[in-house]
């Protein structure tokens, strides 16, 4: 990735066109957390590039001044491949939604992460089905109540982080619209990740499923139920860091911290290569309904696809030499008829 | 080489047909043969057939691969009606092919294999030998397997091995009664077992083994010789149509100085594109082995947005699942080359079988209206330059184009008289690199001659732009919902893509001009038609021919040429989708000639049926 000392102002980064969310949308806050941090972030706007599918998230590109695809339905990670792997100096941009990202785009999601394509993905989580006005999406909450399961959904919802971290994600992070500091501190570390990134961003949609986080955003229950993962320290979270999470057996629980001795309480490390015990904090909230695990879950080293198709070009020609037509049409053999 | 004084008789041109069971090595032997008679300088043409599995039940018809090819002293375009010589590898082999020999044909049997067993499976109920069903031909029986054995006793190989090697005493012996020398192959197998001494030894025994068989056995009376083609002068290769394809890819992409992307998800027959791309990676070529269809094509597209020359390729299932993202290549009209290798369909079809049956599918196989360029290749090598026609218009008019191939085209193989590489055209392209208004960038300011909007890169600076499927507002390409812009571009994508009907080759009619009827043909079945109104021609039947390159648009002077007859006759390997096209098209009465049965038209075939409706 080329850097240039380049900044910008938050304005630089906003398109001419109007933003069209609806008013107190999720989305208006995380745009805003997104262009703040690329107008600092170095890179020139010229080598940015956003890729978003389908759905009410996916008109994020259009609102960012920089180079742009609104693709199709579910299909942004694999044409934000294409982008990357044909020009590797790009940083390169996915926007998508519960729906697009989880349901009909959910094989190209898992072929990106497990490729470790040099792509950044942001999934903006509001758990409904907005731009088509209120289904119930792959991350509702079982017996959700909408117009296409008026009986209460009968499905049970995919936890976005265990299933990156089985799709063998090298860089897997929650954020939730409203805490902009955090969203900024994980885009930041996402942005230097080699290869691809996953962030779910829990955001609110105040029309069709409103309040959907609200233990992890209002001032009285918060405190009690974000667990903020910070790379290094010790996981404690609630009141006065009255709560705290340990592994047993290899699997994550919340305790008392006055219940355990201060070695057992779980000191999070990000680079673990082994990804069991993020899975085991994944596995923590099954959804936004009780203490919640917040930030990076791993982050760890892989060549990237993009490197590697790269490297395999720079080696051929290395080994034979730039191509020439000529040869090409003559490596079968060839024969003169005079 | 030594024919041992038995007579060698000089013949035009032969069609052989090699048949055994999948793991006979059929498509090898006839690889070779192929290849030692392009060296020695015979126009030909090939024709494989083999079964959708990869290893169908010995024995048993469904097994059965073959490999059919016609090598000439004259300029051939076929490979072949009912073949001359067909080596049986064993019953199944016979009873699948037998009633495509031509009477009086030479009828080689690896006699070892008709044991009751074999017999039984090929669903004889009596040994076809002694029924009287093969009356009529020539028969010549070989032990090939006892030959094999006993010529590679002094190697230590294991039974199994051993017996692999039986297909070079057929190859041997067919080498032997064509009069082909034997050291291509011989330098062939050295080559391809430098690792395995043993068992490249154990090959090129059994290979003179079959050879000397020829020599000294007294049922082969006489050789053949096919003399050398007259061919037009130049340096030759022999190619197939998914290497040409290929090939003319990278060369588009050089000419265009562009990389070349190509997205593609393994499907057969269009995975020896993937193959043969994927090794030419010092051409900066970037092959995607996707997880699905549509993502192959969706990184095409993204690929195309970053700057590459971008393909996707495919067959008709996988163009189905490409529908909806070629549709986002129209609308935010970006470059990029589909290619659809057709198979027998519909749904999962006859995949190793050809068939034309996806024109009506390329020209409106998407939703709303998409109207975009259609190529066909329509012979293997004329793949290459197919290939390179679809990517100079893709890059000229910011358009998806399909390219068809079919499974005849893709799999066959003939002489290609190579091109000068400096001779082909450099491809223009839409790349800006600065502003296009005093203003700012329009992303959707068009060309005045060719419609096509610029195409602005990501890393150029000052001209970053967002696109995508919604509809565009003509000039500044922002969302718009207008009723009349939306009205306005419809018509614009469409009258783009029918304005490239002044920039492609025109419609040539080969044979009588002064004839009644013209026979028109698009793709694979090119070799077939025209060589069937070269023998109507030669016996004096009075008609024409014209093969379409172009489906969408037709060239200009369709029409014209159209109106020169009085007759039109379409033969399809489909039930008649060029014929309602060109009816619709040019409210002409056409009759089609159609078939769908797995196999190309042979050139009598056409010649008779063409006759027929003549003669009506």
């Amino acid at each position: 990735m080329s850097k240039v000392p380049v900044t910008y102002k938050r304005t630089d980064m906003q398109s001419d066109q109007e933003v069209k969310w609806c008013p107190g949308c999720g989305d208006y806050t995380i745009l805003a957390s997104v262009q703040n941090f690329m107008a600092e972030m170095g890179i020139s706007k010229e080598k940015i590039v956003f890729v978003s599918g389908i759905g009410c998230a996916a008109r994020f590109p259009y609102y960012m001044n920089t180079y742009g695809v609104h693709s199709i339905h579910g299909r942004a990670p694999a044409v934000a491949t294409g982008v990357s792997v044909s020009n590797p100096d790009l940083s390169v941009w996915v926007v998508s939604g519960d729906g697009d990202a989880l349901s009909i785009g959910g094989n190209h999601l898992i072929h990106a992460l497990r490729k470790n394509v040099n792509i950044k993905i942001l999934m903006f989580n509001n758990q409904i089905y907005g731009l088509t006005k209120g289904q119930y999406s792959p991350t509702s909450e079982e017996g959700k109540k909408t117009k296409s399961s008026p009986f209460g959904s009968v499905e049970m919802p995919l936890n976005p982080m265990s299933l990156a971290l089985g799709a063998e994600a090298t860089f897997v992070a929650r954020s939730i619209d409203m805490d902009r500091d955090l969203t900024a501190s994980i885009l930041e570390e996402a942005k230097n990740h080699k290869g691809s990134a996953f962030v779910e961003i829990y955001q609110n949609c105040n029309v069709f499923n409103d309040k959907a986080f609200e233990l992890l955003t209002s001032k009285e229950t918060r405190v009690a139920n974000k667990i903020n993962l910070v790379h290094g320290e010790k996981t404690v979270f609630g009141e006065d860091g009255h709560k705290a999470v340990v592994i047993r057996n290899g699997i994550a629980e919340i305790v008392d911290t006055k219940d355990v001795d201060e070695s057992e309480i779980y000191v999070h490390n990000i680079y673990e290569e082994n990804p069991t015990t993020a899975f085991s904090l994944s596995r923590l909230s099954h959804g936004p309904y009780g203490p919640t695990p917040l930030g990076v879950f791993r982050k760890v080293e892989r060549d990237s696809y993009t490197e590697d198709v790269h490297g395999q070009i720079d080696l051929a020609k290395e080994q034979k030499g730039e191509g020439e037509l000529d040869k090409l049409i003559r490596s079968l053999g060839t024969w003169d008829v005079s | 080489m030594t024919t041992e004084n038995k007579t060698v008789e000089s013949i035009p041109a032969i069609t052989i047909r090699f048949a055994g069971d999948s793991g006979d090595g059929m498509q090898l032997v006839g690889t070779r043969f192929t290849d030692t008679s392009a060296v020695f300088g015979n126009d030909l043409a090939t024709l494989p057939a083999f079964p959708a599995e990869i290893r169908a039940p010995q024995g048993t018809i469904a097994g059965v691969s073959s490999f059919q090819v016609q090598i000439a002293d004259f300029d051939i375009l076929t490979p072949g009606d009912n073949p001359d010589v067909l080596v049986a590898m064993n019953p199944a082999a016979l009873k699948a092919h037998l009633h495509d020999l031509a009477p009086n044909g030479m009828l080689i049997l690896n006699e070892d294999a008709f044991d009751e067993k074999n017999i039984t499976k090929a669903g004889y109920k009596v040994d076809p030998r002694e029924s009287g069903e093969l009356d009529g031909y020539r028969i010549f029986q070989v032990p090939m397997e006892k030959l094999t054995k006993e010529a590679l006793e002094e190697f230590d190989l294991p039974g199994r091995a051993v017996l692999r090697s039986k297909n070079m005493i057929a190859l041997g012996l067919i080498s032997w009664t064509f009069n082909r020398p034997l050291e291509d192959t011989e330098n062939w197998i050295n080559a391809k077992f430098s690792k395995l001494p043993e068992i490249a030894k154990a090959n090129v025994k059994a290979l003179k083994t079959g050879y000397n068989f020829g020599i000294t056995t007294e049922a082969f009376h006489h050789t053949y010789i096919v003399e050398k083609a007259s061919l037009p002068p130049g340096e030759y290769t022999n190619i197939n149509g998914n290497i040409g394809l290929s090939w003319g890819l990278i060369a588009a992409a050089e000419k265009a100085n562009l990389g070349l992307f190509y997205g593609s998800y393994p499907i057969t027959p269009a995975s020896d594109i993937l193959h043969e791309l994927s090794k030419h990676k010092n051409f900066n070529v970037i092959t995607f082995q996707a997880e699905d269809e549509i993502a192959a094509a969706a990184a095409s597209v993204g690929a195309s947005f970053t700057g590459k020359l971008a393909v996707t390729g495919t067959s008709g299932p996988g163009l189905a699942l490409k529908s909806e993202t070629i549709s986002l290549a129209l609308s935010a009209e970006l470059p990029l080359v589909v290619v659809n290798v057709q198979r027998g369909g519909p749904s999962t079809g006859l995949p190793t079988k050809p068939e034309q049956s996806d024109l009506m599918f390329a020209l409106y196989g998407r939703h709303g209206e998409s109207p975009l360029p259609v190529v066909a290749a329509k012979s293997p090598s004329h793949a290459f330059y197919a290939a390179f026609e679809a990517s100079r218009i893709a890059l000229k008019y910011m358009t998806p184009v399909i390219l068809l191939s079919d499974n005849y085209v893709a799999t066959g193989s003939e002489p290609w008289n190579l091109p000068d590489t400096d001779g082909l055209k450099d491809l223009d392209t839409n790349i800006i690199t600065k502003l296009n208004t005093e203003d700012g960038f329009l992303p959707f300011l068009r060309n005045v001659d060719t419609f096509a909007r610029p195409w602005a890169l990501p890393g150029t600076p000052g001209l970053e732009y967002r696109v995508g499927g919604l509809e565009k507002e003509e000039g500044t390409g922002n969302v718009s919902y207008d009723s009349a812009n939306h009205q306005y571009m419809t018509d614009m994508r469409a009258w783009k893509v029918s304005n490239i009907a002044n920039d492609i080759d025109q419609l040539e009619i080969h044979g009588d001009e002064s004839a009644d009827t013209i026979v028109l043909g698009w793709g694979s079945t090119y070799g077939g038609i025209t060589q069937a109104v070269n023998r109507l021609n030669e016996k004096g039947v009075k008609v024409a021919s014209a093969h379409f390159v172009h489906l969408n648009p037709f060239p200009d002077n369709t029409l014209e040429v159209i109106s020169k007859f009085k007759q039109v006759i379409i033969p399809e390997l489909n039930t008649g989708q060029l014929l309602k096209l060109i009816r619709e098209a040019f409210l002409v009465d056409a009759r089609g000639i159609n078939k769908v049965a797995g196999e190309p038209f042979t050139a009598q075939e056409l010649a008779d049926k063409i006759e027929g409706i003549i003669n009506e």
